[in-house]
């Protein structure tokens, strides 16, 4: 016991003397957050348009009102002639343009058909598809409130509701795929290294032929690591809720109780790692490489799972953090207690085994 | 009981290219208690053999035990019982010269309280610096602290793979003493070294070459079967003297040692005054001839010579 005691204190002296690493270790998380959750964020707000109004009467004058006071738009813009489009799309300064028919009320009123042309800047397709429904959203909006004016005698109305997460906010998703990330990251990237560290300082020599068990040298390896995982788990809780402004609906313990068991599994996966690798380098680049890109792309957070060609649906299944999002977003949004999330804790908890089972035998008792 | 017995070992490391044997069919034994020392340069296999009977490597062929245990069944049970430090050791960096000291210790189910007898001859000069980092300290500062740490734990057995290459005379000839001392105690170790000057020390050698055994006995003995008379050769132009030595019908052997040249001639009539009267011949003035007695280097240059 009092061997693991000090095995366990001189690992923290390792993370503790280097304040580069522990920079990294207790700074990424906060940086990645906060970088996730207000730079990078796939919300539009204040996008420039410009319009194009041959008809200039009260409709017209309206309809563009309702759009600049709107939050996803400011006119950058008036446009007077066609030629004048394309010429404002290439400065790249606006994303969208809006044109109106000439005497737009007259034959609104008249023929009661009336033409309005969105025109947006695809080369980002999903940006520019949702900017053109916001514009159709604003024009449906003022055309039922004219029909309301007039009588008609039945309307169908739309009436939308974002559910578990009503204003749309970045952070819903930011926050669960940073964890899933981070967690990952600091768990299985830096346990491999700092046990491929002492294959290649040469002090595992003496560690495998001195009286401490291998089982026991991993525990020690392992432990600090968790604690610093720990750390930063509550430090991204405590980011989100006060500065990200976003609740945790859910039961806090379970969460806890579900990071704790991806923790664990990311712990034996950089032990995998440190088996099947023997420079600090290579263990680096197995876990950039091996990781972060599958839990980037693959675990549903950069890109919709649902979205993905049938390949690669089936692929993201071995990636722990897919089951470890879902999780995250069962009980911090959507507030699901233990029934919601017992399955993905299930599949979790069998690939954990299954790691620490390849571990072992894996786990090299001599030097070759 | 012995505690070590080598048997036929041989280890081969495979390239992709070619086959390397670097132990080639060994046996020796080493007694309990006796301070047993592997000499050879380097590459001749040291390194393999220790890795092999601390149960880190396995060999090829052959079967070894360490105080009676298989390398290969008992690993478990070797590892709790042996030191071991290895050539390429490195301390913590990051820790501190006392931190380094008591986290080997402790691994090791000791306490530097304990066994502080054990290294206190060396680890006395690094004591002014205990609360530096390891990292920080001068070269032979650094194999000082090592060794204290491979020291710190009072096994039955040692194992030392080149402890003293790099460290300074001084605190080679204190780190000998520590050994005598550890000896005293009961402890069997075997300790390899490229330093033909330590091999006198130890009760036992081995020379070993090309991974295979040349001769065991104790130095004494290995001196004695020299069985010839061994000249110091100077003179003022030493590189021609080498050649011209050589070129000397009657020369058997003749090799540079640091201020002269050791020769030995062949088993026939041989005058020291018509070797002088060959030397001025070829323009060596005040060349000097001294029998000496000859040292352990020498009779490994004779063994490899055969």
């Amino acid at each position: 016991m009092k061997q693991l005691m000090v095995f366990i204190r001189k690992e923290f002296h390792h993370i503790l003397r280097d304040p580069r690493s522990l920079l990294v270790l207790l700074g990424m998380p906060i940086v990645q957050l906060l970088i996730f959750g207000f730079a990078i964020t796939n919300e539009t707000r204040n996008t420039n348009i410009a319009v194009l109004d041959n008809a200039k009467d009260q409709s017209t004058q309206n309809i563009i009102t309702r759009i600049e006071s709107s939050r996803y738009f400011d006119i950058d813009r008036t446009l007077n002639t066609n030629g004048q489009i394309e010429h404002a799309f290439k400065t790249g300064k606006i994303k969208v343009a809006v044109i109106f028919q000439p005497d737009f009320q007259n034959e609104l009123a008249h023929a009661n058909k009336a033409q309005i042309q969105i025109i947006t800047d695809a080369t980002d397709p999903n940006q520019a598809t949702t900017l053109a429904n916001y514009i159709s959203a604003i024009v449906m909006d003022y055309q039922s409130e004219q029909n309301q004016q007039n009588n008609l005698p039945y309307t169908i109305n739309t009436e939308m509701r974002m559910l578990y997460n009503p204003e749309l906010k970045g952070a819903y998703s930011s926050v669960p795929g940073v964890m899933g990330m981070i967690l990952l990251l600091i768990s299985a990237m830096m346990t491999s290294i700092s046990i491929v560290k002492e294959k290649e300082l040469g002090t595992m020599e003496i560690l495998l032929v001195s009286p401490m068990k291998p089982a026991l040298v991993i525990v020690s390896k392992v432990i600090p690591y968790f604690v610093v995982s720990l750390i930063n788990v509550v430090t991204i809780l405590l980011l989100s809720v006060f500065v990200l402004g976003m609740p945790i609906q859910g039961n806090i313990i379970l969460l806890i109780t579900v990071t704790i068991l991806y923790i664990i599994c990311a712990l034996s996966l950089g032990l995998l790692i440190s088996t099947i690798t023997n420079s600090q380098q290579a263990a680096m680049l197995v876990s950039l490489l091996g990781l972060m890109l599958p839990v980037v792309m693959l675990s549903g957070y950069a890109f919709p799972i649902a979205n993905m060609p049938i390949v690669l649906q089936v692929l993201s299944n071995i990636v722990p953090a897919k089951w470890y999002i879902i999780m995250v977003k069962s009980v911090m949004i959507k507030g699901l207690g233990f029934a919601g999330v017992w399955k993905e804790a299930l599949i979790i908890i069998a690939m954990t085994v299954f790691f620490i089972f390849v571990s072992i035998k894996k786990f090299k008792i001599r030097l070759s | 009981m012995k505690a070590v017995v080598l048997e036929n070992i041989v280890k081969t490391y495979k390239t992709k290219k070619s086959t390397v044997t670097a132990v080639d069919d060994v046996s020796f034994s080493v007694e309990e208690g006796e301070l047993f020392g592997l000499i050879g340069p380097d590459g001749a296999g040291k390194t393999s053999i220790f890795r092999i009977l601390t149960t880190l490597l396995l060999a090829d062929k052959g079967s070894a035990k360490v105080l009676g245990l298989d390398v290969v069944d008992d690993y478990k049970k070797i590892r709790d019982i042996v030191g071991y430090m290895p050539g390429k050791f490195s301390l913590y960096t990051d820790l501190t010269v006392e931190e380094n000291l008591e986290f080997f210790a402790t691994i090791f189910n000791t306490t530097i309280k304990e066994n502080y007898d054990l290294v206190a001859d060396i680890y006395k000069q690094l004591e002014p610096f205990k609360t530096r980092r390891a990292g920080k300290l001068s070269g032979g500062m650094k194999q000082k602290l090592a060794l204290s740490c491979a020291l710190i734990h009072k096994p039955k057995i040692l194992f030392l793979d080149e402890p003293t290459t790099g460290v300074d005379p001084v605190s080679r000839k204190e780190f000998w003493e520590m050994l005598k001392r550890l000896k005293a105690q009961g402890i069997s170790i075997l300790v390899s070294t490229p330093y033909m000057d330590e091999a006198k020390l130890c009760d036992r050698i081995a020379l070993i070459q090309n991974g295979k055994i040349m001769k065991i006995d104790t130095p004494q003995n290995i001196v004695n079967q020299f069985g010839k008379n061994l000249y110091a050769v100077h003179s003022e132009k030493m590189f021609n003297l080498l050649n011209d030595l050589r070129d000397y019908k009657k020369t058997e052997s003749c090799y540079a040692f640091g201020e002269n040249h050791h020769l030995s001639m062949k088993d026939e009539e041989y005058n020291l005054d018509e070797i002088k009267s060959y030397l001025e011949e070829k323009g060596h003035r005040r060349a000097t001839i001294k029998k000496i007695d000859p040292g352990i280097e020498d009779c490994f240059m004779q063994l490899m010579k055969k």
